[in-house]
């Protein structure tokens, strides 16, 4: 039998609605949300590495109703067609206020030859001022613990036109050499992103991205011949449903 | 009491076979749900086996035969299937007169239950309609028979209960002509339908407002309106002036949860582009009346250079008082008379509440004739007291995870929440015993304001410390319509029965019900507690006793009780108006009466169609009120 996949979604609902009363299924429905926030290509403002094919992507897809869900969070990096690292995070989110997600889960990191294993627990959600904080503790193996919190914030130019800062910083607690981690600082990544909503789903954009590592990772780093500090500029879209 | 939340065509995938039953009946619009069923995408299917869509009939009698279907409709120029009663989106006009015992075959044609809920009328209640609470509500392939005495006379309407049928057409008009001489006299009269249609399923925009509430709403403040605010009012008051809604995470221009982006708005099914026309001869004294069907939208009305002489609200006739503009939340009628003495044409004007659109009609003594359409007025703004703060009170959610992030130093609450607990956590409990002695019948609620411990958590976003009376406030956007265009709007403080007030008895208790949500996750609820756990609001049959509603949100919401009257305080105990929806500004309060007289399960709930899934609760009228 032939589904679309709306259909596929309508059965679904509708069997997981069939035990459950009205009021339950209408006004706490399970729903789903794909958001792919950033899938860009990135091209190095500096003449060494001018040549390098970099794309980048940011996403989440979440399942679940009003209060609960499950989330995904993936990012990660093409360089020249190689995926250069990648993250993927499996959270379960409950909401303990009224902008904020409590987010515990597992987080794996895929380099191309050191892969690391974490549990998270986040707080996700809106700050006021209407930043938007996604912030976590990941405690790994070897008794490694990251630090990472992103905000963000969106300067509406008119209804359509849109410009979107994000601040993210990494600390660790030791240093692990093998994955690039020093103590402390570790890493400040800064966005600028100027999209325009042709609809509330889509959204093509241009910006600016910064990165540079600090104190031990920098050293690290510099010591396996990578780039300190880069600076960027982003084409991409940004895309839900 | 099975319910189904894909009503439409635009589930076709998932379309049911229509069960067989000893009841089914076979017609030819009844197979359209089969053929549905088997054509895979719902759009791809050719329209040609549906009916064309109806003029909408008016029917009288005491016998009547609704049949819900499926309808291709085309409003946007986009050709969509409606679910529609008899063909026509509005459904037929059904005029009864009062005093007849009517009975009514409602047929359910479409894949999905159905079901018809008539809208302000006194019945027992079973006939009510309301799956779940009054009767299982129709199968697919099925009918139910109504069958009621009518006890009352006035404008009302009847819609589906079931699912999101009421946003894709299942609704129409009800008048009853009184059993005495009319105390309104008149030459002819229009039923004015206003109602809104989307393209899109109604699912589908539930689940977008879920994902992101201000999906629709393209009227958000932008850098420009904060350049000019800070050009005209300088830096440090643009700065506080906007620090409250900053630091409470909403937007003053949150006015209508989903807007003309994706709606049409219909007068009498007539797009804005199409018009619906009256026509009458100069001199003639026409009586308008307007219903509200709009799934979530609230129109202010008028008809520039016509005064309009308010005779009825929510079908029982008022004291005649004459305005210029009135505002007619979402389920609400009223009755004007308007009387052109000349023989131009004159537009009826419904601009939705935040202005994104409008629908209009035409009185025109010839066809020929058109009237100019005005401009939309300026869309509203919310403002402190919109939030039911006195300056300072606020208290806002996010108080635990401010503490956790450090980022907001609010937590005035804290002291308030102490206080209060004593107080419970369902409904059944919310019958407290009374520190001061209830105000006056007519007068409105003199109790403090509280906030039960269930209107704290990741729910409720908000909650009003020092809450307005609504009762005097012409509504947001409108309260400087007389100082800048001279508009007379309408207030409910003006209401006045035209009767005296039937129970003359004092409330014997007060029960304050507080509309609460989460505008950011799109939730809503009572007390902050959803309709689906919450237990029923019992009253004891034959007492009379005083709601207060407490509005907590920014959002005007549209409460209606079914089955018995309420009986709103304006401060004349003598002549209390009668209405079964009750507008309840942002941040305000506002109180009625309530006399228990009609056993049963009765539904009562915010009229904005998102909203009523969680802001809705079973109001259950028994002897004792249900204590053995």
């Amino acid at each position: 039998m032939k589904m679309t996949k709306r259909g596929f979604t309508v059965s679904l609902l509708a069997i997981a609605a069939n035990n459950m009363s009205f009021a339950h299924e209408a006004a706490d429905p399970l729903i789903s949300m794909v958001s792919i926030n950033q899938l860009e290509q990135r091209l190095n403002n500096d003449s060494q590495s001018d040549d390098l094919d970099i794309s980048s992507w940011n996403a989440d897809v979440w399942l679940g109703k009003n209060l609960d869900k499950l989330w995904l969070k993936t990012e990660g990096e093409f360089v020249d067609g190689q995926r250069e690292e990648s993250e993927l995070q499996v959270l379960y989110s409950h909401a303990i206020a009224p902008y904020w997600d409590l987010q515990t889960g597992w987080r794996g990191d895929f380099n191309q030859d050191q892969n690391q294993h974490w549990f998270a627990i986040g707080l996700q959600g809106l700050a006021p001022y209407f930043f938007e904080i996604d912030s976590a503790l990941y405690f790994g193996e070897g008794g490694q613990t990251a630090l990472r919190i992103d905000a963000e914030y969106e300067l509406m130019f008119t209804q359509k036109l849109i410009l979107s800062p994000e601040l993210e910083t990494t600390l660790y607690s030791r240093n692990a050499p093998k994955h690039e981690q020093g103590i402390g600082l570790a890493k400040i990544d800064a966005g600028l992103r100027l999209r325009y909503e042709i609809r509330r789903e889509f959204a093509p954009y241009i910006g600016l991205n910064w990165a540079k590592k600090y104190g031990n990772t920098a050293d690290i780093s510099r010591s396996n011949g990578g780039d300190i500090e880069t600076l960027q500029w982003v084409a991409g879209v940004k895309v839900w449903f | 009491m099975k319910y189904k939340i894909n009503p439409t065509i635009a589930a076709g995938d998932s379309l049911p076979q229509p069960s067989v039953s000893r009841r089914q009946f076979v017609m030819g619009a009844a197979s359209a749900g089969a053929l549905i069923g088997l054509s895979g995408s719902p759009l791809s299917w050719g329209t040609a086996n549906l009916p064309k869509l109806t003029e909408r009939q008016t029917l009288s009698g005491k016998h009547f035969d609704l049949d819900i279907g499926y309808q291709p409709v085309n409003f946007t120029g986009k050709s969509r299937i409606a679910t529609a009663v008899n063909g026509s989106v509005p459904g037929p006009i059904l005029r009864w007169k009062e005093g007849d015992d009517i009975t009514l075959r409602v047929r359910n044609h479409l894949a999905h239950d159905s079901s018809i809920h008539w809208h302000g009328m006194i019945l027992p209640a079973e006939m009510d309609g309301v799956p779940g609470m009054s009767y299982a509500g129709i199968k697919p392939g099925e009918y139910f028979d109504y069958a009621f005495k009518v006890q009352q006379s006035g404008t009302y309407w009847y819609h589906s209960h079931s699912g999101f049928q009421e946003q894709t057409g299942v609704y129409g008009a009800i008048v009853i002509e009184p059993k005495d001489p009319d105390p309104v006299s008149y030459d002819r009269d229009y039923v004015v339908q206003l109602s809104d249609w989307s393209d899109e399923a109604p699912e589908d925009i539930y689940a977008k407002l879920k994902k992101r509430g201000d999906y629709y709403n393209f009227n958000e403040r932008t850098a420009g309106d904060l350049w000019r605010d800070i050009k005209e009012k300088g830096l440090s008051q643009t700065w506080s002036e906007r620090s409250m809604w900053n630091q409470m995470r909403m937007s003053e221009r949150d006015i209508a949860d989903v807007t003309a982006y994706t709606y049409t708005y219909l007068m009498n099914g007539a797009t804005p582009e199409q018009g619906w026309t009256g026509l009458f001869k100069r001199g003639e004294k026409i009586r308008l009346r307007f219903i509200n069907s709009a799934a979530m939208t609230i129109f202010d009305v008028r008809i520039p250079s016509l005064k309009m002489t308010v005779v009825a609200a929510d079908g029982q006739n008022v004291e005649p008082f004459t305005i210029d503009e009135f505002r007619i939340g979402v389920a609400e009628t009223y009755d004007v008379v308007v009387e052109p003495n000349d023989d131009s044409a004159y537009c009826v004007f419904a601009q939705s509440i935040d202005r994104s659109g409008f629908s209009r009609g035409t009185l025109s003594p010839n066809p020929a004739l058109s009237a100019p359409i005005p401009n939309m007025d300026p869309a509203p703004i919310l403002s402190h007291r919109d939030m039911g703060m006195a300056m300072a009170g606020m208290n806002h959610g996010g108080e635990g995870a401010s503490t956790m992030t450090g980022m907001d130093h609010s937590g005035h609450d804290m002291s308030s929440m102490k206080g209060m607990d004593h107080s419970q956590h369902d409904m059944a409990d919310m019958n407290m015993p009374m520190a001061t002695p209830l105000g006056k019948a007519g007068y409105g609620s003199n109790k403090e304001i509280t906030h039960v411990k269930t209107e704290f958590g990741p729910q409720v976003d908000a909650r009003a410390n020092s809450p307005q009376n609504g009762l005097d406030d012409p509504g947001i956007g409108l309260r400087d319509h007389q100082q800048l265009y001279g508009r007379k709007v309408l207030r409910y403080s003006q209401l006045r029965n035209l009767y005296p007030t039937q129970d003359r008895r004092e409330p014997s208790r007060e029960i304050q019900l507080h509309l609460t949500g989460n505008m950011h996750r799109y939730m809503w609820s009572v007390n902050g507690i959803p309709f689906a756990d919450a237990k029923p609001l019992a009253l004891s049959f034959g007492e009379r006793v005083r709601i207060t509603l407490v509005n907590d949100s920014m959002m005007t919401h549209p409460i209606h009780l079914h089955g018995v009257w309420s009986e709103l305080e304006t401060g004349d105990p003598e002549y209390i108006p009668r209405k079964h929806t009750i507008l309840v500004q942002p941040g305000s309060k506002i109180s009625y009466l309530v006399t228990a007289d009609a056993m049963g399960r009765w539904a009562y709930h915010c009229h904005l169609l998102y909203h009523m899934p969680g802001m809705m609760r079973e109001v259950r009228i028994s002897h004792n009120g249900g204590v053995a």
